[in-house]
């Protein structure tokens, strides 16, 4: 079987999951697409999944209620040793990349870290991915049988449901002790749509000035836009902004439809992190800032004047509705 | 204790990157220790500092040049190093049985490597390694100290951060925010030339490669490099916001 291991929170698939599964119904490997749930009282998640999937393994277990690389990893290993899984398919989030790694060496399997496309060659799985800080792209293939695969978000369209519901089936785990024991948790509090999601995002650098600076253009805009909000890596280390909105190396990966970039002067580093986006726009005072080379749209020129014409122009002639995340 | 902290050598950042024959090419390019590992270089050296007893431990592995970046953090106050010489390229599950190998070997009590790679954009070493020793795990670690036989740490995690305790032995993954890694002074330069590196080769591992390499491009997307002057700010907005709508078509 081709097993995806389905993303949830808050009662509701991750848009990542609807990926995985476009991504396994274009695999044309032997055996059922099936979604693995796992989690405590996700009866509604694997409803949606029966949807998406022509299986789904439910494993509906207290000790399942908070992630835990150990866990996740044991559970998923079990699964694909009993259901003699062919591909694992692992969201390319910071927790899928943290606890596939663990999966394959149970499995004795390799490992496809942030795949954008993959296809079949004979028995084997060949893909492409991102390295050098998403500066080359390069394509690997996969030894053996069974192999694990993370797939980074953004780079399979969203699968569409089909009209009948598979069949769901309850699974039983031998699961771990929990090692590493969480005392506090700092959850993001946005209202907004999160950054790896977003359609369109909204950053802000050095050059918005202040943390004040960083409210008034970049958080006004993307509230005007429903976009999300991003930011450097300088603007984080200077305590302006949570980790959380971090966009680079060190922080999250995004490819929105749009990016928007205030005050940014592009250091490689965030450009790894952004690079990819369909569409990048820039506005900068510097005309000889590195990131006017990586542009579709740039303007030169004070971002405390333009960054609020430009919310301004929307607020006086909007067309409709601002977009919004599609995947519901 | 034993520290072992795992590094690579990496293009430097503010280089542009070559493909020849398929493959990226560093042979005429400027190689550093990747940002990433020097935190966790760092982070050892000051728990070395912190507590009495605790002996840092450099790895690395690859081809011969590697020597260097081993060099580099020993230059930083690392005790001793090893390279283990691969000239072939390795896949991340590979080269996780030869840190778990050599850790056995060593008694290491706990291993530092970057959260993610710059080289081959993996965040994997760390968790595969931690598996294969049957250790714990902290991955994006940006606080961490020593409690006795436990870690006690701050972690980036997909909603957020996290405070965590994780019993000894562990695996833990670095990220910005961890700490700032000092500079080598001339004396330890001078020091780290007398520090033992001891070499070993690929062939004392029992590992098969599980990826193959088939190519390598530079990707580079072309943009449409539309410049506005913003001098006037409000006709550059409506000019913007303009394309947006109407050329790009990605706001309503």
């Amino acid at each position: 079987m081709i097993l995806i291991v389905a993303e949830h929170a808050e009662g509701k698939l991750s848009k990542s999951t609807y990926e995985l599964t476009e991504a396994a119904r274009q695999l044309k490997r032997e055996g059922p697409v099936t979604l693995l749930i796992l989690g405590n009282q996700v009866g509604a998640v694997a409803t949606a999944a029966a949807a998406l999937g022509e299986q789904v393994l439910v494993a509906d277990n207290p000790a399942l209620s908070e992630y835990d690389p150990e866990i996740w990893a044991a559970a998923v290993a079990q699964i694909a040793r009993e259901g003699e899984a062919n591909t694992i398919l692992i969201a390319g989030s910071r927790s899928g990349r943290e606890y596939s790694p663990r999966v394959a060496v149970k499995l004795d399997a390799p490992l496809i870290e942030d795949a954008i496309s993959f296809h079949e060659a004979g028995d084997a799985l060949q893909a492409e991915h991102y390295t050098f800080l998403s500066r080359v792209t390069e394509r690997i293939q996969a030894e053996g049988t069974v192999v694990v695969v993370t797939i980074k978000p953004g780079s399979f369209p969203v699968a569409q449901p089909n009209t009948s519901l598979a069949e769901q089936y309850d699974v039983q785990l031998e699961l771990p002790q929990r090692r590493l024991i969480v005392t506090g948790q700092i959850k993001e509090k946005t209202e907004r749509v999160s950054l790896v999601e977003a359609e369109i995002v909204v950053a802000g650098g050095r050059g918005v000035g202040s943390p004040e600076g960083f409210r008034l253009l970049v958080e006004s805009l993307a509230d005007q836009l429903g976009a999300a909000v991003g930011a450097t890596r300088a603007v984080v280390d200077s305590g302006w902004r949570p980790y959380s909105e971090q966009v680079g190396q060190t922080g999250k990966t995004v490819q929105p439809k749009a990016y928007i970039a205030i005050g940014i002067s592009g250091a490689v580093q965030h450009l790894s992190g952004m690079g990819k986006s369909k569409l990048i726009v820039a506005i900068n005072k510097d005309a000889d800032a590195p990131i006017f080379r990586e542009v579709d749209y740039g303007v030169v020129g004070d971002v405390q004047d333009i960054v609020p014409a430009m919310i301004r122009e929307l607020q006086q002639n909007p067309k409709s509705e601002t977009t919004k995340d599609q995947v519901h | 204790m034993r520290i072992l902290a795992v590094i690579r050598q990496v293009l430097n950042a503010e280089e542009s990157v070559k493909v020849k024959d398929g493959a990226v090419d560093l042979s005429s390019s400027k190689l550093v220790v990747d940002t990433m590992d020097e935190y966790g270089v760092e982070q050892a050296l000051r728990m070395r500092e912190a507590t009495p007893g605790i002996e840092v431990a450099v790895l690395a592995i690859g081809p011969s040049r590697c020597e260097e970046a081993v060099r580099s953090a020993l230059a930083m106050g690392a005790d001793r190093g090893i390279l283990v010489e691969a000239d072939v390229p390795l896949d991340v599950i590979t080269i996780s049985s030869i840190v778990a190998q050599v850790a056995r070997a060593e008694t290491i009590g706990l291993i530092f490597c970057g959260g993610q790679q710059a080289d081959w954009d993996s965040h994997a070493l760390g968790a595969a390694t931690a598996e294969r020793l049957g250790w714990p795990q902290a991955t994006w670690t940006h606080a961490l100290s020593l409690d006795g036989d436990q870690l006690i740490g701050k972690h980036a995690v997909d909603a957020g951060s996290e405070s965590f305790s994780l019993p000894l032995p562990a695996v833990v993954t670095t990220q910005q925010g961890l700490n700032e890694p000092r500079y080598p002074t001339l004396p330890n330069l001078m020091k780290a030339k007398r520090k033992e590196i001891r070499r070993e080769s690929l062939d004392a591992f029992d590992v098969k490669p599980k990826l193959k390499y088939l190519g390598a491009e530079v990707q580079v997307r072309e943009r449409l490099r539309t410049m506005i002057d913003g001098k006037d700010s409000q006709a550059a907005a409506t000019q913007l916001v303009d394309l947006l709508r109407n050329q790009a078509k990605v706001i309503q």
